[in-house]
């Protein structure tokens, strides 16, 4: 049962755009990433836009649609009433650079300052043990699809651009308290707290995982005990020397 | 590369200051070039630059976005950590038994000789596999391997290995130019055939122009499932890499092989194709159909009759006692399995919306189905209506993956062409007529490491000798990219070509063929080729997708037409080829190989037969005790 969907889609690049008011057909079980395919494929044969999976495993399909941050192929049609208008937007917090495409390279640059994983060595058979209860808590966090939703949604850098240089964002935060987390890591863990970059700017909102489409509990999970490590380690002058100390002999025998 | 700069857009690493000799473009040298940032681009990549080359990885999309992160059941590997009796013997077997003996027994070998060491390697760059009872990497079942043997996370492996390999490569501080498409790889001819110069591309953002000059260049591009209506395939899946390969002189092996994977979603129309993945069946997901009968009993071939449960009870049993029960038929190949469902639905025993049932609900509780399912679950909820929890699931076959591809030394990836090298779905023979579930992501790993390797060695063996780019050719490349914004008489829109030839193949080369259907698709290719020569471009080059899509097409038409000779020519049915009219296996042809090349003076393709590397007599016992 099709129908004429009402399509705003905004167009244009970094010198500026506009709404572009559009009629597409679109048909029953359709999710908005269709609407804007068949948009492009019939009426607007350049209009930029990211997506490969179209399953929701792949985190290219980021936009804003109606103002709220989703994934195009997994909102589906049918949560729209019929005659409402759908408006879809680039996501606000990366600067555009066509139409729906934005420039992500923010959060490529700020992967590059995460460290490496640094494991144990390997058992004797030259294989490795962990339990799967110890691996549980870091694979919640490598289910992100790096859609950047949450690093679109999160106040300390929507809006504010001038908190990007000193903030990674939750998306990286998942990153170091994966490495936190993991079994057979032997990065520094106070370290790894400490140069979370920008962890202290997060005022622990929970935004970022209110939009996370795979649901992952970035704040709960991952920002709040690295938070506390943090807090921690810092009071407790023991500690401090202790991990201090350690860190020079990892850095000798580097 | 000293100082390098940044794409004013992406902030991916350019030089416009090395605009060099007289083509004018923005200028790279490296040693080795990858095209594909997949499981086998990156780890191509991170074995080339281990070696000591520079390296440069391009690709389509963003990292991290690759194909390869879709891959949902697992990395097949004969680690022995569910089954002690495993090892490369078996998985040898089973992988040239799915293969129907097709597959280049030498590949096959180093396949499962080398896979488990490269998957314990993922563990050391980080990965998380899901682990067993003693904490080692836990293994799951699939269609056509004897043991549990697949290494996975849920059912999003490929994530964690691509997301794995990236951050190894980022490490590395390996230079990546994401969205940039490469159009043409160059040759130099010389003494003793051609060799690979270099490649030329465009940056999606921009559109403008850059050159690679690269002694060594990896194919790692992935396939062409882009060209069926049906599929569970990407818009990147466009058959980049074969067309690069054939017009740079390479030959492509196996080409009438696609695999149509079985479970396929059908329903809503926005999602038919998208996969369901074999793990469903793995972990006991039953196939029914409109009778409620599991029709997987009828279909079971001769050449499986053995290692295969033929009653109901038997394949429950297998569950719970792998050892004294054999295996159910929904886990036989996937080319059985999908030939078999499309025959329940063409006989009208199919679910209400053309598909079958896939049932795990009634033999799993609803915690088992989300731990072990996750985005199966999540995939019907959001976008079915479905709980797979407590109903069944419809699918239907859909295309998948491609078995053909760049013909190549087994040991180092090379093709035909001295410098060019492939690695992973863009490469053939490893899998012969039909590849096993799992058996591609480690084949992503094992030729992808070996491939860098070569790369880089023949890099440091030609570094006296580098081969030149001929200004002349860099030129043509760059007119040959902008000629659809100034097509005289434009009138085609490439959206609709696209679609034409996605509706051709899908309707004439699908899983049953007939020779008829054949000689009629070749035909139907050759007009879309002509209309081709009149597509129209609106816009202008700022990422402008019916662009990049028209730059595509030609791609697209050029491996059609390869899959449809050598579909015409293979006159048997054997693995993902099935030919109505020659309805069983062959032994002659089981013994020939089909080479297509590109004929440039007559701007053709050419076939030829060619016999099939022979199995060593010491690896023939493996095949003769149980058949
Ligand atoms: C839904 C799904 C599930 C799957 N599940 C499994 C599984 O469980 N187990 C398994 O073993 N296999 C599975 N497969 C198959 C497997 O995922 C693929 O065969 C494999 O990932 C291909 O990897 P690749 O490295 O060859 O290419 P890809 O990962 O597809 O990467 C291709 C790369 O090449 C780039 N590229 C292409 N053309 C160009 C060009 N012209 N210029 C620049 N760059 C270019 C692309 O941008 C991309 O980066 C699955 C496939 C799908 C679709
Ligand atoms: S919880 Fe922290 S990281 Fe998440 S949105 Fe709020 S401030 Fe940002
Ligand atoms: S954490 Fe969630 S919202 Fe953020 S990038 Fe990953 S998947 Fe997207
Ligand atoms: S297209 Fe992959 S997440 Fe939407």
């Amino acid at each position: 049962m099709g129908y004429d969907l009402n399509l705003r889609v905004w167009r244009g690049d970094s010198s500026g755009g506009e709404l572009g008011d559009y009629t597409v057909e679109v048909e029953e079980g359709e999710v908005v990433l269709d609407a804007i395919h068949r948009l492009q494929a019939t009426q607007t044969g350049d209009l930029a836009v990211r997506w490969n999976c179209k399953a929701g495993k792949c985190g290219s399909c980021s936009a804003e649609v109606n103002g709220r941050p989703r994934l195009m192929c997994m909102t589906r049609l049918a949560d729209f009433d019929e005659a409402e208008t759908i408006t879809v937007t680039p996501m606000r917090s990366f600067p555009v650079i066509r139409d729906l495409v934005t420039d992500v390279s923010f959060n490529y640059e700020k992967a590059k300052q995460v460290p490496a994983f640094a494991p144990t060595p390997r058992d004797a058979d030259g294989k490795r043990r962990m339990q799967q209860a110890d691996v549980e808590r870091g694979q919640e966090f490598r289910k992100c699809i790096e859609c950047f939703l949450c690093q679109n949604t999160c106040h300390v850098v929507r809006d504010h651009e001038e908190n990007k240089p000193a903030f990674a964002g939750p998306r990286l935060f998942l990153r170091y308290a994966e490495l936190d987390m993991h079994p057979l890591d032997t990065n520094d863990r106070r370290k790894l707290s400490q140069e979370a970059a920008g962890l202290g700017m997060c005022n622990i909102t929970k935004c970022c995982s209110e939009v996370c489409p795979e649901n992952i509990k970035i704040t709960d999970n991952a920002i709040i005990p690295m938070k506390e490590r943090v807090a921690d380690r810092k009071y407790d002058p023991l500690v401090w020397l202790g991990s201090k100390i350690r860190r020079r002999t990892d850095r000798e025998e580097v | 590369m000293a100082q390098s700069l940044r794409h004013p857009m992406t902030g991916n690493r350019m030089d416009p200051s090395a605009e060099q000799g007289g083509h004018g473009f923005e200028a790279h040298e490296y040693d080795v070039v990858v095209i594909g940032a997949g499981g086998a681009g990156l780890r191509a990549a991170i074995a080339a630059k281990d070696a000591g080359a520079r390296v440069a990885i391009v690709c389509k999309s963003l990292l991290g976005k690759a194909h390869t992160v879709m891959a949902e059941g697992g990395i097949a590997a004969a680690m022995g950590n569910a089954y002690p009796d495993d090892n490369w013997e078996v998985h040898f077997r089973d992988t040239m038994r799915g293969g129907k003996m097709l597959n280049n027994w030498r590949m096959a070998q180093l396949h499962a000789q080398e896979s488990p060491e490269r998957v314990i390697e993922l563990e050391e760059w980080g990965a998380l596999f899901d682990r067993t009872e003693d904490g080692l990497i836990s293994q799951r079942d699939f269609g056509g391997h004897r043991y549990a043997r697949l290494a996975h996370v849920g059912d999003r492996t490929g994530l964690e290995m691509i997301r794995t390999l990236q951050q190894r490569a980022v490490a590395l501080d390996i230079d990546v130019f994401m969205e940039c498409t490469v159009t043409e790889v160059f040759t130099e001819s010389g003494r003793g055939g051609s060799r690979v110069s270099g490649a030329f591309g465009y940056w999606r953002e921009t559109g403008r122009f850059v050159v690679f000059k690269a002694p060594s260049v990896v194919l790692a591009t992935g396939g062409i499932g882009k060209s069926y209506q049906v599929t569970s395939n990407s818009w990147e899946y466009t058959g980049d890499g074969h067309a690069l390969a054939l017009r740079a002189g390479a030959s492509l092996i196996n080409m009438e092989f696609v695999q149509f994977h079985p479970t396929g979603m059908v329903w809503p129309p926005s999602v038919k194709g998208i996969l369901v993945t074999e793990s469903v069946r793995g972990d006991g997901g039953a196939l029914k159909n409109s009778e409620g009968n599991r029709f997987m009993f009828d279909y079971i071939p001769e050449y499986f009759k053995a290692e295969t449960a033929d009653s109901v009870e038997e394949a429950e049993g297998w569950y719970a006692d792998k050892k004294n029960n054999r295996r159910p038929p929904e886990l036989l190949p996937r080319d059985e399995v999908a030939r078999a469902i499309n025959s329940e639905i063409k006989a009208g025993r199919g679910s209400p919306h053309g598909g079958v049932f896939l049932d795990i609900a009634s033999r799993r509780d609803a915690e088992f189905i989300r731990r072990r399912l996750p985005s199966m679950y999540h995939q019907f909820k959001e976008l079915a209506d479905v709980d797979i929890t407590t109903d069944p699931m419809e699918v239907g076959p859909t295309c998948h993956y491609v078995m053909g591809g760049v013909e190549v030394n087994a040991d180092t990836e090379q093709s035909s062409v001295t410098g060019l090298f492939a690695a992973g779905e863009v490469a053939g023979g490893m899998h012969g007529s039909n590849r096993l579930g799992g058996n591609s992501l480690s084949d992503l790993l094992v030729f992808g490491r070996r491939a860098g390797h070569s790369a880089a060695y023949h890099a440091f063996r030609t570094a006296d000798s580098k081969p030149a780019l001929v200004d002349d050719d860099v030129r043509a490349a760059a007119d040959h990219a902008v000629a659809p914004f100034s097509v005289e008489g434009a009138i085609e829109n490439p959206y609709t070509i696209q679609k034409d030839l996605q509706d051709l193949m899908q309707r004439l080369v699908g899983i049953i063929r007939t020779g008829e259907e054949l000689t009629e698709s070749l035909a139907e290719i050759d007009k879309l080729k002509e209309r081709a020569k009149y597509l129209t471009v609106e816009g202008h080059r700022q990422y402008n997708p019916g662009w990049h899509l028209a730059l595509d097409i030609p791609n697209m038409l050029l491996v059609s037409e390869c899959i449809a000779k050598a579909a015409l020519e293979r006159e048997e049915s054997r693995g993902g080829h099935t030919r109505d009219d020659y309805p069983g296996p062959d032994p002659a042809w089981g013994a020939r190989n089909l080479a297509l090349t590109w004929n440039d003076s007559a701007g053709s393709i050419e076939l030829k037969r060619q016999p099939l590397p022979e199995m060593p007599d010491e690896l023939k016992p493996l095949f003769e005790d149980r058949s």
